[in-house]
This record gives structure tokens, sequence and C-alpha cells, in this order.
């Protein structure tokens, strides 16, 4: 009964990679090229390289299929959201589009905050792609879904971030296009909002038989949401199906890299005992995404050639590969382990870290405490922080809060000390 | 609306290259996008400023002054009865609206790049609207005039009211170039201060201080027709008749101006839809 709304075939787009220091080009420089190479006659160097963000990729989707998008980053899922929503072309192959796609990349593109609340409805519909007499129509719909009423007219700088995104979606909600196209849009915002977002996707495909295309990294929103998914790798589609499928697959495709032992970065080479395989696991599962809040375990793999004692170290780097937490178990807490020559299995439990959200990755160190290091893997193993069980208040604490979360506990006391009035709790 | 029921779904293509056959009816479909972000430059730039609509009387108002008291005192040009500061803005005017139409054109795509790498309009609404912003401006300075002639006691001839064709005529000669200007900027970031540059060179070479006439006084009329490729002066001579500054309009010049101002038009959606396709990719 449904047709195919999106159809793609063999969808591919080409970015030329530019090897200099200015991110954009300048006349002047493009000039000067010229003159060189009419000077000298020699070949401009070659400072392009080729990059397919999208390779082949086709794909067929029918009308009021919710379909999740996922892959990792790099996979090409914003690029193939862009040609959807005519962004940019693709370099090869086709897509056709049996209706009015509308895209919504991002939270309130075009919301100006010098305009009201009631200003950026309009202009923010009309980028979308609304009719001044469709926005009238659904005004008052957009207002009530987004909560904003009593500040339809203050100017949206001074909105709270979670007004702001609630005003934004609401605008776009309320598009009714065939196509909908959603990128990441909920990872901002606060849960409640979330589940009323999602249930307005839900909404748009059950009851107007339109077709969602949902990029999310949000694994539970996907399976939640979508029917079927596609499966992005390095540009390609790996497998397409219902959202099950998908999601083992693309579990399966997270744990080399998240959870996969990693001895490229190894310092020397170990000869008494050595890692030879390491894990992360996480609610008693191989894991590499970790939720900010949740402890988790480090397991090593080591062989030991003869029998003798050795203290295994750990020390956790950030996003940019600065050391930021250690634990020398030996020289700290005494942890000497008598290994006998064979393999052993070495879990160090860790409790909750509270480490902001993103990667992460661990050098694994096997030591002789204060003496010497047998073996050091650096960033052997790597993992995300997810914060998608709690997200109180809507805030996303992110690597540039600050790397870790101290869970103070405030008072207020009277300034004569005499009156003492405890207040509020540890904040989340 | 709902699927299906109201409109018939149509099918669309996307391919690389490929030229859209429904480019002018997709423009049309999104006319209340032209009108909201002109009117989105209009409220941002009166609610920023802390004069507002003021400034937007102040600013002109003192080139206005400067320009009449410069070219008075300095230039002393003939002016055959008519009070000397009209004939200078009557030159003046058209140009400053030109000027501002083609500096906020080159910078529309630029300063809207936050739209164009998240959402698709065709893009050539955003150069067309940013003209609205010079239009107004203009407007306010048209209204200044009408002042200074009130109080030179000027009556201007009846013609007065075909003034909004040489309007036009200056939206179109500002818009070719603006297109190519928009386009480039994207490309070449350096390229806005070209423009500045351009602006200024067009000044001169433009019947502001002086009137068209003295050209072909001094060079001949074969002279007038080539320096009538310049689609200013056809605006500027069309301006002045209208508001009576100048008796007689130089037909043949004028239809000159008009073609160039076309083939300029012509050129910029030609250039600007060649490179519209690579906008989100290199902004």
């Amino acid at each position: 009964m449904s047709r195919p709304i999106i159809t793609t075939e063999r969808l591919g787009k080409r970015y030329r990679l530019r090897h200099q220091a200015a991110p954009y080009a300048t006349l002047r420089e493009s000039l000067a090229a010229t003159a060189r190479r009419f000077v000298t006659r020699a070949a401009p160097a070659a400072t392009a390289e080729d990059f397919w963000a999208l390779d082949d990729v086709s794909f067929e989707v029918r009308q009021g299929d919710v379909v999740g998008v996922i892959g990792r980053n790099g996979a090409g899922k914003s690029t193939l959201l862009k040609i959807l929503s005519r962004i940019t072309e693709p370099t090869t192959g086709r897509i056709r589009l049996g209706g009015r796609v509308a895209s919504l990349l991002e939270v309130g593109t075009g919301f100006h905050p010098e305009l009201t609340g009631r200003e950026n409805i309009f202009l923010n519909g009309a980028i979308l792609g609304m009719t001044k007499a469709e926005i009238r129509k659904k005004f008052d719909e957009i207002v009530a879904f987004a909560e904003v009423d009593q500040f339809l007219d203050t100017p949206v700088k001074h909105y709270s971030s979670g007004m702001y995104v609630r005003l934004a979606f609401a605008v776009a909600a309320h598009l009714e296009p065939e196509i909908l196209v959603v990128d990441e849009v909920l990872a901002v915002g606060d849960a409640q909002f979330q589940k009323k977002c999602l249930g307005k996707m839900q909404q748009l495909s059950a009851g107007g038989g339109h077709t969602v295309l949902f990029v999310s990294h949000n694994i539970a929103a996907v399976a939640a949401l979508c029917g079927s998914a596609l499966l992005l790798r390095r540009g390609r589609l790996v497998t397409q199906g219902p959202v099950g499928e998908v999601l083992a697959a693309y579990a399966a495709e997270l744990r080399p890299t998240c959870e996969g032992f990693n001895a490229r970065s190894r310092r020397g080479t170990p000869t008494v005992c050595r890692v030879v395989d390491a894990w992360l696991v996480v609610d008693g599962e191989h894991g590499g995404r970790i939720d900010w809040d949740s402890p988790f375990e480090i397991v090593m793999e080591v062989d030991v050639e003869r029998e003798m004692t050795v203290s295994p170290e750990y020390l956790i780097r950030d996003n940019n590969g600065a050391p930021i937490l250690f634990s020398p178990t030996g020289l700290q807490q005494g942890v000497v382990l008598r290994l006998g020559a064979g393999r052993h299995r070495v879990t160090a439990a860790c409790p909750a870290l509270r480490l902001a959200t993103g990667m992460y990755s661990i050098d694994l160190m096997l030591a002789e405490s204060g003496v010497r290091t047998y073996d050091h893997c650096e960033s052997a193993l790597q993992f995300e922080v997810t914060e998608y069980r709690s997200r109180p208040h809507g805030f996303r604490f992110s690597q540039q809060h600050g790397l870790g979360y101290m869970p103070f506990e405030v008072r207020v006391t009277a300034a004569d000390m005499s009156a003492v009035a405890p207040a509020t709790g540890g904040a989340g | 609306m709902s699927i299906g029921s109201e409109r018939h779904v149509e099918e669309l293509v996307i391919e690389a290259g490929r030229t859209d056959a429904h480019y002018w009816r997709e423009l049309w479909r999104y006319r209340d996008l032209f009108m909201f972000l002109a009117w989105r430059d209009l409220l941002v730039r009166f609610k920023q400023t802390v004069f507002g609509v003021l400034w937007a009387v102040l600013r002109p108002l003192i080139t206005m002054t400067i320009f009449v008291v410069i070219f008075s005192r300095v230039a002393g040009l003939p002016s055959d009865g008519v009070p000397y500061p009209i004939l200078v803005l009557g030159g003046m005017l058209p140009w400053q609206f030109f000027a501002s139409a083609l500096s906020e054109a080159s910078n529309s795509l630029v300063a809207n790049a936050n739209l164009i790498t998240k959402i698709y309009f065709p893009r050539i609404i955003l150069p067309a609207s940013s003209l609205i912003v010079a239009l107004v401006d203009f407007t306010i300075t048209l209204g200044m005039m009408a002042v200074v002639m009130a109080w030179y006691g000027y009556l201007p001839p009846a013609r007065v009211v075909l003034l909004p064709l040489f309007v036009a005529l200056a939206l179109v000669a500002a818009l070719g170039p603006g297109l190519i200007a928009t386009a480039l900027n994207v490309k070449y970031r350096d390229f806005r201060f070209v423009i500045p540059f351009l602006v200024q060179f067009g000044l001169y070479v433009s019947p502001v201080g002086f009137k068209s006439s003295v050209i072909e006084d001094r060079l001949g009329p074969a002279a007038r027709l080539v320096y009538s490729l310049n689609p200013m002066v056809g605006v500027i001579d069309g301006f002045r008749w209208c508001i009576g500054v100048e008796q007689d309009l130089h037909l043949q010049a004028l239809v000159l101006s008009v073609a160039t101002s076309l083939a300029l038009l012509w050129l910029g959606v030609r250039f600007f839809r060649g490179t519209e396709r690579d906008f989100a990719d290199v902004i």
C-alpha cells in the first residue's frame, strides 16, 4: 500500500580536502598562485585530496516509515541528510523524492536573538519553507507546544536554553512536510521535552503518513521511534532493515574501537610480562559507552613468563590525550599481584567517575611500583562517557565545562554564624 | 496541508549538475521568505542600534550635508535656476542607493552562512531580499529630499511620478553585480575588500558630481553613448529628469544603460546559479 517516497540510486558525495592552514580560499592567494605558475611554469603542488563522504549509497524508504540513520562520527549521516534536504548536491547518483522535505539539522536555524519569540516563529517558519498563511494557521498550536506564551514578546536572547529549544522544535514540528529529516536535535532539551518531541514525531508518522528520517546517537530513541534503520560506515551503506537488526549490527561495529584492545602505542618491547588483551565491562557486558554516573570494570589479560610480582597501573586521558586520572595501584594502595607463569585476568573495578561526556582513553601499565615499568600500552582502550540515563534540567555536561564533576554540598549560613540553615543538597 | 489531498505530489529528482526546471516556480513559492528576510534585517537594524530609526535618518543626512557643502562650494556647477542642493541630491541619492544596495547584496550570503549550511531555499533570495534594506534607506532619504525641496520652495514637475521606474532600474543595476560579488565573496573571503574600492571607483565614473551632458559638450555625442554603458548614467540622468533638474531625457543613452543593466543582471543570475550548488560546501 505504501509507495517508495525516497529512492536513492548509487549516491556519492566527494569533498576536496585542502591541505593548508587557511580555512578559506582567498582571491589574493589564487591570483598569486596563478602568477607563480605563469612565471615558473611549474605544476601546482598537489594539495587537494579527494574524500568520499558518501559512496555508492542506494536505498528506498516507503511512505510513513520512520527510519533511523545510524553510524559513527564521519560515517556520512550528516552528508546524507544534507543531500536529502538539498543543501548540497550529490557528486554522483540520484535521489527521487515523492514529496516536500523539511529538514531540522539544527535547532533554531535562523533564529535571531534580537527578535521576539513571535517574530522568530514567523521568520523560522518561513526559513523552513512555510508560507505566511500556514504559519498564521499554526501559530497558536506552536506557541502551546513550546509553552512560551508568556514570553512571546520577549527577545529570544533572554530565553533560557530550554525555552529556546522548545520554541525551535515547535516550529519545525508543525511544518507537516511529507518527509521530515531530523538530525540529532534532541540532544538538547530536557528529558520531558525530548519525550514530547519523540511523541510528536511518532504522531506525524502514524497519523499523517509522514515519513521521518531520524539521525541520532541516542540508541534508545532510535529503537523507540524508528521501525527500520540504515547503518552507514565510512560513507557506505552497511545494512538496511528492521531497527533491531540494524542496531545490533551497529552495536557490533562499536565494539572493536570502543572496547577493542589497541597496542599500537606500546612503549618499548615488553619482555617478562605483557598485556595481551583488555576490554571494559559495563553493566556486566563488554562495552565502550559508559553512563557518566555508572561504575565499570577494566579487564586485562596478562601473559607472564615466570613467577613475579607486578602492580597494574591505569591512566585515563581525555579527548586530547592529556592525562587526567592516574591510579598507580601499587604505590597508592599497595596492590602487588603475585603471578605465576602463564595467562592471568586482572580486573579493576572502577567507581562511577562522573566524567564529562565525550571520548576518553586508558593507558594500561604493568609495573614494579616505583622501580620499573614492564609494559605500557598507551591509549590501549577507548571509551565514551554518555549521559543517556540522567540529564537533569536539560544540562549537558561536556568537556568544555570541565572534565570532572564535583558533588558539592551547598549550605547557606547567616553571616554572623548564629543561625545555620541548611539549604539545597548536592545539585546535579 | 495534508498529504496527498490538497496538493498533488510531484516527484523531485536530486542529481549532480541537474539544472532545476522549476527554479523560478520554486522562487515564487519562497516569496514569503523573501519578505521575512528583508523584514528581519530591518527589524534587527532598528532594534540593535540605540538610535533606531533616527540612525537611518541621521546617516544619510550627514552625508547629504557634506555632499551639498562640498559640491556647492568647491565644484560650482551651473545649476540652471534649480537650487544647487537639489541638483546635487539628484545625483547623490540614486548613487548612494546603488552603492548601499550593492554592498548589502554582496555581503548577504556570507552574513547568512548559518542558514545556507543548514536549510535549503533558493539562495538567490538572500541577495535579493537584502536590496529591500537599501530601498528602505533610500525611501527615508527621499523623504529628506522632499523636505529640502519644500525648504527652497521648489516644486518638481509632474513627471516625478515616473521616479519608481528609475528606482527599479537602479535595483536591477545593483542586483547583477551584487550577485556576482556575493558569490565571489563565498569563495574568496578577501573579495569583500574589493567591493568598497569598486564602489568608490564607480562614484567617479558616474555623473554624480557633474551632468552627463558635460561629456557630450566636451567629447562629443559618441562619447556620451559610450559613457551611457555605465548603468548608473541612465539611473542618475533619469532621476534628475524626474525631479526636474534635467530638462531633457537622452533616450538613446537611457536605452543603452537599461541594456547594460539587464545584461549584467543576466550575467549575474547565470554566474550565481552556476556557483550556488557549491555554496553550502565552501561557505
